[in-house]
């Protein structure tokens, strides 16, 4: 039988990996799908093809099908998120005349204390700090804006947009400070350089949700088999990708020249979590830096859909109830239950709840006996109470 | 912290008051320091079909085009011209993009789909405030079938609130065309890039088979058309195969 062809954008970051993933191993054959990959430059860009019928499903920050179900972007036909792509992923890196400075007065660069690092970076800071994220939109901006809040810093940080190829060259310009990037963005500008990594996003938030599989509402409902293949397959990719030893092969798999064409030891490090955090070459161990599968790490919780929704309404002024209803009903969760059952995914038996309450990975009650959902708490204690269930 | 610097302004249901303030108001916080760019003429709205509603509907519009290249910025620009006296400009720098943007108050800004800075501007369109001129995505227009096209070309183009479709069209059709130009000369170029890639492959396969079976070009040449209509493969492909086999046996 020909495989059905399906045009998937992405942008080259190593989350991009259960996308190629199901194009180069088979995964995406096995469901009757021919993917054709195509590499993306901005995430303006992944919107707008989507939004114009150039490509079935994107690789998106969770964020901005959020934002677009609130009206924050441009008139285009609803676009749904079916699943999560990843969780974590992310890294805090300061300038290297920032890092000495926090080093002078103490600071041990563990990669693993969100508050001793951001106690640390206010001491050290400037008066006004400027921070770097890919987009308005993103899992990055939050993480910051979540962490530098907590640290009491006493003025507001310049948060500014800077395409994840150029932050390193942002920083040694001066124009950022510090930046939250996916990988291999932040090893990147380790290697450069001009920066030291000082915390992965998951020291800031357990699980932070990071990237999804976005799809228009109108293809969804005309091709429903189609939707489901292609769940199936890219959700079988993140089940290999969580199995420790695949990841070497996966780095060398993202570094071809077709995909994020980088040395496959820098695609590694993120992948791997094995991370060089300054350029004289200290590493730290950080184990579950990055997750494609494991405890139930792809489940679009709506709760999340409205965590994101209250977060972007009060900071653009809008009603955050009104947010949280309508970007809600944009993250899929009934898809998901439709169409990955049958292949063995475990299911939650509600599809909202309390955020950031788990501190450790947890053995709970399924739709079917039990499952592990991973640890979500966030590094203050946090936790977040969706107002609606559904 | 992070507070809403201003009110977003392309939000769909924002539509309801159009600003049609000549300028862009500036867009970033350094150029707001100077407060020389404020425009504030929001509460200066001349009523339709007054003389000063048509001037401003009439005046040159500014227009961006962010291009690294300029070998590709130039014919977008000629192109621009081709329909009518406006002030175009180039950017070609990949960092200060927010404040040329607020240095030079462009009604439209065009760029390529796929440019990084595209979100950068994302954020500047949704930056300014009331008293600020907005800047929209082309893609909020009503013209779907125009906006299908953009981006079937690989452009996309950010305009400020308030300006006439009818403004608007003309420099998209334009800067659509040439951004064609540019795909075919891309594809045409991939071509023969490959063509010229073959060729060689096929002087190679001969070659070995000239040496190996002790025949003139024009023999081989046969040897491997029959071969490949045999296989039902091109010959480039046939060729390809032969080299790679050559290659392997040759070494010990």
């Amino acid at each position: 039988m020909p495989l059905t062809p399906v045009r998937l954008g992405y942008v080259p970051l190593i989350d991009a990996a259960p996308l190629i993933v199901a194009a180069e191993l088979g995964f995406a054959a096995e469901e009757g799908l021919e993917f054709s990959l195509l590499r993306l430059g901005a995430w303006a860009q992944a919107r707008d093809m989507l939004g114009a019928g150039l490509i079935e499903a994107a690789h998106m920050l969770v964020p901005m099908p959020v934002a677009q179900a609130m009206g924050l972007g441009p008139a285009l036909p609803d676009l749904d998120l079916v699943m999560f792509l990843s969780q974590g992923g992310q890294a805090v890196a300061v300038s290297a005349a920032l890092a000495a400075r926090m080093r002078d007065l103490g600071h041990d660069f563990d990669f693993r204390d969100a508050r001793k690092a951001g106690e640390a970076l206010r001491r050290a800071a400037p008066e006004r700090l400027h921070v770097g994220v890919p987009f308005h939109f993103s899992t990055q901006l939050e993480l910051m804006q979540h962490w530098l809040g907590v640290c009491g810093f006493d003025a507001a940080p310049e948060v500014v947009t800077v395409p994840p190829p150029l932050m390193a060259e942002s920083m040694a310009a001066g124009e950022v400070d510090a930046f939250c990037v996916g990988e291999p963005w932040a090893s990147s500008a380790v290697d450069r350089g001009v920066a030291a990594l000082l915390l992965p996003g998951t020291a800031v938030w357990a699980s932070p949700p990071e990237k999804g599989l976005v799809l228009r509402r109108d293809f969804i409902a005309a091709e429903p088999e189609m939707t489901g293949a292609l769940m199936r397959a890219i959700w079988r990719a993140g089940r290999w990708l969580d199995e420790r030893e695949n990841r070497d092969t996966a780095a060398e798999i993202l570094s071809r020249r077709e995909y994020l064409d980088l040395p496959a030891e820098l695609a590694e490090r993120g992948l791997t979590g094995r991370l060089q955090v300054t350029p004289s070459g200290e590493i730290r161990h950080v184990p579950g830096f990055v997750a494609f599968h494991a405890g139930a790490a792809t489940f679009p919780w709506k709760s999340l859909a409205a965590l994101f929704a209250q977060r972007i309404a009060r900071r653009y002024g809008l009603q955050p109830d009104a947010a949280m209803r309508r970007a809600m009903a944009h993250f899929r969760t009934d898809l998901y239950r439709q169409h990955l059952r049958a292949a063995g995914a475990a299911l939650p038996g509600a599809s909202a709840r309390l955020e950031g309450a788990l501190t450790e990975d947890r053995e709970v009650g399924a739709e079917k006996g039990q499952m592990i959902l991973r640890a979500d708490a966030f590094f203050d204690g946090t936790v977040f109470e969706p107002p609606f269930a559904d | 912290m992070f507070a809403p610097r201003r009110n977003p302004c392309f939000a769909r249901d924002a539509g309801g008051g159009r600003n049609i303030c000549p300028v862009l108001a500036q867009m970033t916080d350094g150029a707001r320091g100077k407060g020389a760019m404020r425009c504030g003429c929001a509460a200066k709205l001349a009523p339709a079909g007054t003389k000063e509603s048509r001037n401003q509907m009439d005046k040159r519009l500014s227009i961006v085009v962010i291009e690294p290249d300029p070998e590709r910025a130039a014919p977008i620009v000629d192109g621009l011209r081709e329909i009518g006296d406006h002030d175009i400009r180039i950017i070609s720098e990949e960092t200060g993009l927010a404040r040329h943007i607020a240095e030079f108050r462009p009604d439209i800004v065009l760029i390529d789909l796929a440019n990084p800075s595209r979100d950068v501007l994302e954020e500047l369109a949704l930056a300014s405030g009331p008293t600020e001129r907005p800047v929209a995505m082309f893609v909020d227009r009503s013209d779907e079938h125009l906006t299908r096209a953009a981006v079937e070309a690989g452009i996309s183009a950010y305009v400020v609130d308030g300006l006439r479709p009818d403004r608007i069209k003309p420099i998209l059709d334009a800067a659509i065309a040439r951004f064609h130009m540019f795909q075919r000369m891309r594809a045409e170029l991939a071509a023969t890039r490959a063509a010229l890639e073959e060729r060689k492959v096929i002087d190679r396969a001969k070659a070995v088979l000239m040496k190996a079976r002790g025949i003139d070009e024009e023999a081989a040449y046969a040897l491997l058309r029959k071969t490949a209509m045999d296989q039902g493969k091109r010959v480039a492909e046939i060729a390809q195969q032969l080299v790679l086999a050559a290659g392997l046996l040759s070494c010990r």
